[in-house]
């Protein structure tokens, strides 16, 4: 009871920080006279969204699928290849350096030769997406399935199990909250590199439509392109959250944030 | 000598390390009879749960050879059971689930054992607390569920490694005497490591005292108390025989300090 009046409070405290951020906004805005493809008046932008809103939605939809295509993409493969690298000795010697070298790289610097790759449809977005997501799940996931407490392996061991049920049964289950870390990194990546993706290959999309907007100086659509974007990363963000929270209930953190004994 | 169920000869295990080598065991010969109670009593280091690791097939000797059931051990052997130091339930897992991964790793029927992990768990006090999770429980109900998950198939060996030493010591006292209860109703042959003397001596048909550096046998004493045993064995004048005579076996070698 006095746990839900405390979500209730910091949802209260937070929307009005944000309502006072743009009214003030609004009144600089006004009051400075300052020049709409400088800075448009919060008002202006809402205004834009509302009679563009088919336009915006289309242009969501587009980023969304590319989004969560190379997110779901990147999950799979992550997961893949970090239990490939966890497994075989040969593969993390291999694979480790190249890794770590890779990661380091700026991905999106690939972005130009996925597009002479793949053309400039979804293929190509989705891959720039792919490439700068995977990274936090395979780190993430493999140091999750490596940090197992040596006496539950003993114990699976003094059971004669097999390789396959550790992995499955042990294994697996405790890499989920790392996996789940990675993926609150992965989600926010996949939708930067669905918009790097959009820029460079536009044709679709709200990376596609801040671009444009630019061109003709139509300052308010490209805050107004922005503003969506950031509500879609919040609400991937906090899909991957309520997912982790349904899925993992043992994770100490979630534990400890439930109240739940433990003794 | 054909009939132990467990046969240890000459057995030495030599950890080998950068600052030098550590012989963990040397010498040690040891027959566990079918059905015995056998406590490894030893200070902390003495190489006990080594030499309970090695029974277990977990690890290898380094000389000497032992046989399960007169076959040479290579990784562990079947009908074993292991309850280790801390309880190591998995934390996704409900209660029952715990215990009937003993089912799912060693190939049995879950279906048959089901009924009986529900059956061990209500005989270990659990009842109620089959769909709990284990960070729900406290640490005496842990490790109660951990002896269940060891005892699910019934195994002819139990390894326990100090089950009860991070316990508190009512509850320690308290499964003392249920495990006690447990072994007189489905005798097994139990090879139990510990450091504390009345704990061995409450449980054990036969004591075998263990020093260290290396870890060696020190004696090898016949635990002669009826079965089954109360608590109220401990006000017994024979069981104080006994903890002074262990106890002497350990100030004699000055691991105890004379009072």
């Amino acid at each position: 009871m006095t746990r839900l009046l405390r979500e209730y409070e910091k949802v209260i405290t937070i929307i009005s920080v944000l309502i006072g951020s743009l009214l003030i906004w609004e009144i600089v805005v006004r009051v400075f006279s300052v020049r709409h493809f400088l800075l448009p008046a919060p008002s202006a932008i809402l205004a834009d969204i509302f009679k563009n809103w088919d336009v915006y939605l289309q242009n969501s939809v587009a980023t969304l699928e590319v989004t969560l295509t190379g997110f779901a993409l990147a999950v799979i493969f992550g997961v893949l290849f970090a239990v490939a690298i966890v497994h075989s000795r040969f593969l993390e010697h291999a694979f480790s350096t190249l890794l770590v070298s890779l990661n380091s790289l700026p991905k999106v610097a690939l972005a130009p030769l996925f597009v002479i790759w793949l053309g400039t449809g979804m293929a190509s977005k989705t891959m720039v997406a792919v490439t700068i997501a995977i990274f936090p799940i395979v780190i993430d996931t493999a140091l999750g399935l490596r940090s197992i407490d040596p006496d539950v392996l003993n114990m699976a061991n003094a059971m004669r199990a097999s390789r396959w049920q550790v992995l499955l049964r042990v294994r697996f289950p405790n890499a989920l909250p790392a996996l789940f870390a990675g993926m609150k990194v992965a989600i926010s990546l996949a939708l930067v590199g669905t918009i790097v993706g959009e820029f460079v290959a536009g044709n679709a999309g709200l990376g596609n439509a801040i671009l444009a907007a630019q061109a003709t100086f139509d300052t308010p659509q490209v805050f107004a392109s922005i503003i969506v974007l950031g509500l879609i990363g919040t609400v991937l963000f906090y899909v991957i959250d309520f997912l982790e929270r349904k899925l993992v209930p043992w994770h100490a953190s979630q534990r400890l944030s439930s109240g739940m004994a433990t003794a | 000598m054909g009939s132990a169920v467990i046969e240890i000869r000459d057995l030495s295990k030599l950890y080998a390390s950068s600052r030098g080598n550590v012989l963990a065991l040397s010498g040690i010969d040891l027959d566990i009879a079918p059905g015995e109670f056998v406590s490894i009593l030893g200070p902390s280091g003495c190489g006990k749960s080594t030499l309970l690791r090695c029974v277990a097939g977990l690890e290898r000797g380094t000389a000497g050879e032992i046989r399960v059931n007169g076959a040479p051990l290579d990784g562990p052997p079947d009908g074993l059971g292991v309850v280790f130091q801390r309880d190591i339930l998995l934390d996704w897992l409900t209660i029952i689930e715990n215990v009937m991964l003993t089912a799912h790793f060693k190939k049995l029927s879950v279906a048959d054992l089901k009924p009986r992990a529900l059956e061990l768990l209500h005989l270990f006090g659990l009842k109620g607390y089959e769909h709990r999770h284990p960070w729900e429980l406290s640490g005496g109900m842990r490790q109660r569920a951990a002896i269940c998950r060891a005892l699910l198939d019934d195994p002819k060996l139990l390894l326990m490694d100090e089950p009860f030493g991070a316990l508190d010591a009512m509850t320690r006292d308290d499964l003392n005497v249920e495990l006690q209860r447990i072994w007189s109703l489905s005798p097994k042959t139990v090879m139990f490591v510990t450091h504390s003397i009345p704990e061995a001596v409450f449980l054990s048909d036969r004591v075998m005292v263990m020093g260290r550096n290396p870890g060696r046998f020190l004696g090898d004493y016949r635990i002669d108390l009826p079965r089954p045993r109360t608590l109220s064995v401990r006000g017994l004048p024979e069981f104080n025989d006994y903890l002074v005579r262990l106890r002497e076996v350990f100030t004699s070698l000055g691991m105890m300090k004379k009072e």
